[in-house]
C-alpha cells in the first residue's frame, strides 16, 4: 500500500500539470474554439512559409514540391522591382513620419488653445470624419479631387496663375507627396485626441502656477504643455518606427497606377501583385516572409525599447 | 483664465483650425456638386462648389444598378453577422485568460499575442483559405480574421479588472462558470463590449481586400469592392448592372457625376451615423491606449 501511495505521489508533478485542465473542464471548452482559430488561421500559414523554401508547383503540393534552398530570395534580389519596392516603402515610410508624426501633435496644441467649446467640437467632428472612410472612398474623393480636368485642386491653381494642370496621382514627380499629404490629411485629426487625452490629463496647477509667475501663452505651451506630454510622444515615434515597413497597402493599392509604380510600388503592393495578379506563390511568399522577418524584429525591438523607458508596450 | 483676451494668436489658431476642417468641408461639397450638376459642368468642374443645372440623373442611375444594392446586402450582412460572431469568440478567449488560476495561462496568452507581430503572409493564408474550400463563400469574410489578438488581449484586460468577488458569490450560489460569463460577467462588460463591436463593425464596413481576393461571385460582393470596380478600375460595372441600358450607351458610363454619385451613396450612412457615435469611439481610443 505505501509503494502504491508512492508511486501515485511520483506520478503527480506530471498529472498536476493536466489536472488544472480538468477541474477547469469548461472554461477549457470555451477556450478550445479559440485556440483551434489561431492553430488554423494563423500557425497553419506559418507553417506555408515553407513554400519560400521550394520550387512551389501548385499541382504537386507544398509536400511534394523540391527544396531549392532560397534560390527564391536570390531571384527576389535580382529583380530590379523588388529592390524598387523597399526603396519606395522606406522613402513614403519616413516621408509619412516627418509630416505625419508631428501633425497630430501639433493639431492637439493648436485644439488645446480653443477656448470656445462648440467651435472646438464642430473643429474635432470634421477632423475625425476621414478616418472612418475606407481608402476606397478616399481614393474616389482625392481621383475627383486632384483630376487634372476637372478637379477643385487644379481649378484652384489655375485661378492662382498656373497653366498646366498638376497629374498629382499619375506622375511620379508629385505621386508620393500627394500619398503623404492625404494620409495625413485622412488621419491628423483621429491622431490628434491621444495627444489631447495626454493634454488634458496635465495638473492644472502647473498652468495656474506659471499664470502667477507671469508665463505668457506661448510659454505655457513651450515649458509646461510639451514637457508633460514628451512621454508620450517618445513612446508614439519608437513605436511608429516599428511599423516603417508598413508603408500603407490599403492606400497604395487604391492611389497607384501602372503610371505611378516607379515611385509609389511599396513591398506589400508587390507581394500582392507577385501572388495574387501573376500568380507567382514562390516568390511572392519569399518576399512576403522577408518582410515580416525584419518587420518582426523591428516591432520586438522598438517595443522592447519603448517598455524599458516607460512601461508601456503593445503587450 | 476666461478673462484673457482674443489675441492675435487667437485667429491665427482659429483659422488654420477652419482651414483644415474647410478642405475636407470643401472636398465633400466638390463631390457633391460634381454629383449633382449637369454632365457638361460636371466634365468641366473646376472649383465647383454649388451644384449647377442640377439632375439627378446620375443617382437614379446608381440607384438602378442591381449591384449597388446587392453590395449594400452583402455588407450589412457581413457587418452584423461578422461583428456579433467576432465579438463573441473574442469575449470567449478573453475571459479564459483574464483567469490567473488557468493552467498555462501565460502559454496560451504568447501563443494568441505571438499572431499580433508575425504571420505567414498573402500566399500561405490565401492558399489555406482556398483549400479549406472558402472561396466564394460569406465564411471568408468572417473565419480568416475572427479573432484579433489585440482586441482580444484589452477586453481580456477589462475582464481582469472586475472583481474577483461576484464569481465567487456565483460559484457559491451554484452557478457554472459558462452561466457566470454569460449572466454576470457580460452584462458587466458592455462599455468594453460596445467599443469593440465598433471597431470591428467599421471595419467590416469599410473592408474590401478580402473580398478581392477571395470572392470571385458578383452576387456575394460588398459594397466597398462595387464601388472600387466602379470608381478605380472604371469597368462598366454600371452597364453590367443596369438591366435598361443598351450596350451602345454613350461612354458617360463611369463619368465624374457617376462615380460622386456612387461615392456618396456608399458613404451617406456613414455620414449620417457618424456624428452620435463619435464620442464613443473617442472613448475606445482611450480604452486601447490603457496599456495594452
Amino acid at each position: 500500500m505505501t509503494s502504491a501511495l508512492k508511486a501515485k505521489r511520483q506520478l503527480s508533478p506530471a498529472l498536476r500539470e493536466f489536472k488544472g485542465y480538468i477541474k477547469y473542464w469548461d472554461l477549457c471548452l470555451m477556450l478550445l474554439p479559440v485556440i483551434a482559430y489561431f492553430i488554423i488561421f494563423k500557425y497553419i500559414p506559418m507553417g506555408g512559409i515553407v513554400i519560400a523554401f521550394k520550387d512551389f508547383k501548385l499541382g504537386l503540393g507544398v509536400s511534394g514540391s523540391e527544396w531549392v534552398g532560397l534560390a527564391n530570395f536570390v531571384d527576389a534580389f535580382r529583380t530590379r522591382f523588388f529592390i524598387r519596392a523597399i526603396r519606395n516603402t522606406l522613402i513614403i515610410s519616413v516621408l509619412k513620419l516627418c509630416v505625419g508624426f508631428p501633425a497630430p501633435i501639433i493639431l492637439a496644441l493648436l485644439l488645446n488653445e480653443v477656448r470656445h467649446s462648440g467651435y472646438k467640437r464642430v473643429i474635432q467632428t470634421i477632423s475625425y470624419l476621414p478616418h472612418f472612410l475606407s481608402w476606397i472612398i478616399m481614393a474616389g474623393i482625392l481621383s475627383q479631387l486632384l483630376s487634372p480636368n476637372n478637379g477643385a485642386v487644379n481649378g484652384l491653381l489655375k485661378s492662382l496663375g498656373r497653366k498646366d494642370p498638376v497629374p498629382f496621382l499619375l506622375d511620379n514627380t508629385y505621386f508620393r507627396g500627394t500619398v503623404v499629404i492625404s494620409d495625413v490629411w485622412k488621419g491628423v485629426g483621429w491622431g490628434s485626441i491621444l495627444y489631447l487625452a495626454a493634454i488634458s490629463s496635465i495638473d492644472p496647477t502647473l498652468y495656474e502656477a506659471a499664470i502667477c509667475d507671469g508665463a505668457t501663452r506661448p510659454q505655457r505651451v513651450r515649458y509646461i504643455t510639451i514637457p508633460c506630454i514628451l512621454p508620450t510622444i517618445t513612446i508614439m515615434l519608437i513605436l511608429s518606427l516599428g511599423g516603417i515597413l508598413d508603408a500603407g497597402f490599403d492606400q497604395l493599392l487604391n492611389l497607384y497606377s501602372s503610371a505611378v509604380y516607379e515611385t509609389g510600388d511599396i513591398i506589400d503592393t508587390y507581394v500582392y501583385r507577385v501572388g495574387l495578379v501573376d500568380w507567382n506563390y514562390k516568390l511572392s511568399t519569399a518576399i512576403g516572409l522577408f518582410k515580416n522577418v525584419i518587420g518582426f524584429m523591428l516591432v520586438a525591438g522598438t517595443n522592447a525599447v519603448a517598455k524599458a523607458i516607460s512601461g508601456i508596450g503593445i503587450w | 483664465m476666461r478673462k484673457e483676451r482674443f489675441t492675435l494668436g487667437d485667429v491665427i489658431i482659429y483659422t488654420l483650425l477652419a482651414l483644415l476642417s474647410l478642405t475636407i468641408v470643401f472636398a465633400f461639397l466638390h463631390l457633391l456638386s460634381i454629383s449633382l450638376s449637369s454632365n457638361a459642368v460636371a466634365t468641366k468642374g473646376g472649383l465647383l462648389f454649388v451644384p449647377r443645372e442640377v439632375t439627378f440623373d446620375n443617382y437614379s442611375r446608381v440607384f438602378k444598378n442591381r449591384y449597388i444594392w446587392i453590395g449594400y446586402k452583402n455588407t450589412l450582412f457581413r457587418t452584423i453577422v461578422g461583428t456579433s460572431v467576432q465579438l463573441m469568440f473574442t469575449a470567449l478567449g478573453a475571459y479564459v485568460l483574464s483567469k490567473k488560476y488557468f493552467p498555462h495561462r501565460t502559454f496560451w496568452t504568447l501563443l494568441i499575442v505571438f499572431t499580433m507581430f508575425f504571420s505567414g503572409g498573402l500566399i500561405p493564408t490565401f492558399l489555406l483559405v482556398k483549400n479549406l474550400g472558402l472561396t466564394n463563400t460569406y465564411a471568408s469574410m468572417i473565419l480568416p480574421g475572427l479573432i484579433s489578438a489585440y482586441n482580444l488581449t484589452i477586453m481580456r484586460n477589462f475582464f481582469q479588472s472586475l472583481p474577483e468577488e461576484i464569481e465567487e458569490s456565483c460559484m457559491i450560489d451554484g452557478a457554472g462558470r459558462m452561466r457566470i460569463f454569460w449572466q454576470f460577467i457580460l452584462p458587466l462588460s458592455t462599455p468594453i463590449l460596445a467599443t469593440v463591436a465598433l471597431w470591428l463593425a467599421v471595419g467590416h464596413w469599410n473592408a474590401w481586400f478580402d473580398v478581392l481576393i477571395y470572392i470571385s461571385d458578383s452576387d456575394k460582393r460588398t459594397l466597398q469592392v462595387v464601388l472600387r470596380n466602379i470608381i478605380i478600375t472604371g469597368t462598366k460595372e454600371l452597364d453590367l448592372g443596369t438591366a435598361s441600358s443598351s450596350v451602345n450607351d454613350e461612354p458617360q458610363i463611369s463619368s465624374a457625376g457617376l462615380k460622386a454619385a456612387s461615392i456618396y451613396v456608399a458613404t451617406i450612412p456613414i455620414l449620417c451615423v457618424y456624428p452620435f457615435l463619435q464620442k464613443y469611439f473617442v472613448k475606445g481610443i482611450m480604452v486601447g491606449s490603457l496599456k495594452g
